[in-house]
């Protein structure tokens, strides 16, 4: 399988993304570059927005995440709930 | 000549001050939040206790019944510190200032129904008094309560609550004119209707515990009066009858309730959580003052809805009491 990434710029916004990331995709490998976060997966990532309201504590729109979003690879399948990076087979 | 850009990795030595690693691991960075509440009360070196209470410290954790293994293990779940407040306090300031350009740029005060105007008036205006109160309340649990986890929130909600007695100041001036004000003051003052109400406020002005202080503030009278007099009446009863206008502008009351309640239900969860002691200190207090505020809440109610006053205020007090079930608050 080929891996799909999430690159985020490292700051005080994207931490809890990070988190919540991490937390929903257990085969995620986090690669920290100078500012720049950059998180791997092989096959699928899922960004959840539940996980990311609960470590914030407020509500969030997963848009907001592209105002520190550096890059991506993989196919991209967002709804108001998830995006989910992945490899059509 | 030729030159390479290159990029060097620079590791941080320490992620963030040793007191927060300590409690969350040297590993991983803090947040603001963190940053700005985990022992930010000073704790140590006093040399003398206060002269106007001699048997306590400055902050001392036996003011208060309930007891807590770490005044720390609260959080508020919105993570409010002194920046992440002020931006969302700005934003919603924003919001409110347009609602009020609005009602006021095309006259739609004017459109109000008149005794449904002064029905409002009559309403609202005297909360101002409440609102008071519960500013200096919340100011009290802040000055008494022990570690800023606890009551650094409290003094945003005082804050907060001043924002909201001048909203309804300005409901008031743009339903009505200047004595609309002291029209309230009076009956604040010697209706029978406020009585109760009134009672209950001067009452909370003089407990000694902060954190009973905060049960019956934040959690008894702010968690029936809101949604009773905002969600209910106002949001409701009166927009049915073309008060709309006035929903606008007291929209910042209703959300602000519905944010603030978060985190007066996880300090209530996470102090009844500690031990069964607290638990049952948090039930008996919770109990009287939610009996106490509601029979403060009926006549004001019957203001605006006359003989439904005690249905509605069944009905929210029903609510109030699965929100503490909740909570974990055994009533």
């Amino acid at each position: 399988m080929s891996t799909v990434f999430l690159a985020l710029q490292t700051n005080e916004e994207t931490r809890p993304i990070i988190e919540a990331i991490l937390q929903d995709n257990p085969n995620a490998v986090v690669d920290e570059q100078p500012a720049m976060v950059k998180i791997n997966a092989d096959g699928r990532l899922v960004v959840r927005r539940e996980t990311i309201e609960e470590i914030i504590g407020r509500e969030y729109d997963l848009q907001e995440m592209q105002v520190n979003m550096i890059t991506m690879s993989g196919n991209l399948d967002q709804t108001d709930d998830e995006i989910t990076l992945f490899w059509k087979s | 000549m030729q030159i390479d850009l290159r990029t060097v990795t620079i590791k941080p030595l320490r992620q963030t001050f040793d007191n927060i690693a300590r409690r969350i691991g040297a590993d991983k960075p803090a947040s603001r939040y963190q940053e700005g509440t985990l022992d930010m009360q000073q704790e140590a070196n006093y040399h003398y206790r206060p002269t106007w209470d001699p048997d306590h410290l400055i902050y001392d954790r036996d003011r208060t019944a309930i007891r807590m293994a770490d005044w720390y293990s609260f959080k508020d779940p919105r993570q409010f510190y002194y920046g992440a407040y002020t931006l969302a306090r700005a934003k919603q300031q924003d919001t409110a200032e347009a609602n009020f350009d609005f009602v006021e740029n095309r006259g739609l005060a004017a459109t109000l129904p008149e005794d449904l105007r002064a029905t409002v008036l009559q309403l609202l205006l005297p909360l101002r008094h409440v609102a008071w109160g519960a500013n200096m309340n919340n100011a009290a649990v802040c000055a008494y309560g022990y570690g800023t986890a606890f009551t650094q929130p409290c003094i945003y909600q005082a804050m907060d609550q001043l924002g909201i007695a001048q909203y309804l100041t300005r409901v008031g001036l743009l339903l009505g004119d200047v004595e609309v004000l002291d029209t309230a003051k009076q009956s604040w003052m010697d209706d029978d209707t406020w009585q109760g109400l009134r009672r209950y406020v001067e009452d909370t002005m003089v407990l000694k515990d902060p954190f009973e202080l905060f049960v019956a503030q934040n959690v008894a009278l702010d968690g029936l009066l809101y949604p009773l007099v905002y969600e209910t009446i106002i949001d409701d009863v009166l927009s049915a009858q073309g008060g709309t206008p006035v929903a606008m502008l007291t929209q910042f009351m209703t959300d602000w309730h519905a944010e603030t309640r978060k985190w007066t239900d996880a300090t209530m969860k996470t102090a009844a959580a500690e031990s069964g002691d607290n638990k049952e200190v948090l039930g008996k207090w919770v109990t009287h003052w939610r009996d106490r505020a509601a029979s403060a809440l009926l006549p004001v109610a019957r203001i605006a809805v006359g003989e439904r006053s005690d249905e509605l205020t069944a009905e929210v007090v029903q609510q109030f009491n699965a929100r503490m079930a909740k909570a974990g608050v055994a009533l």
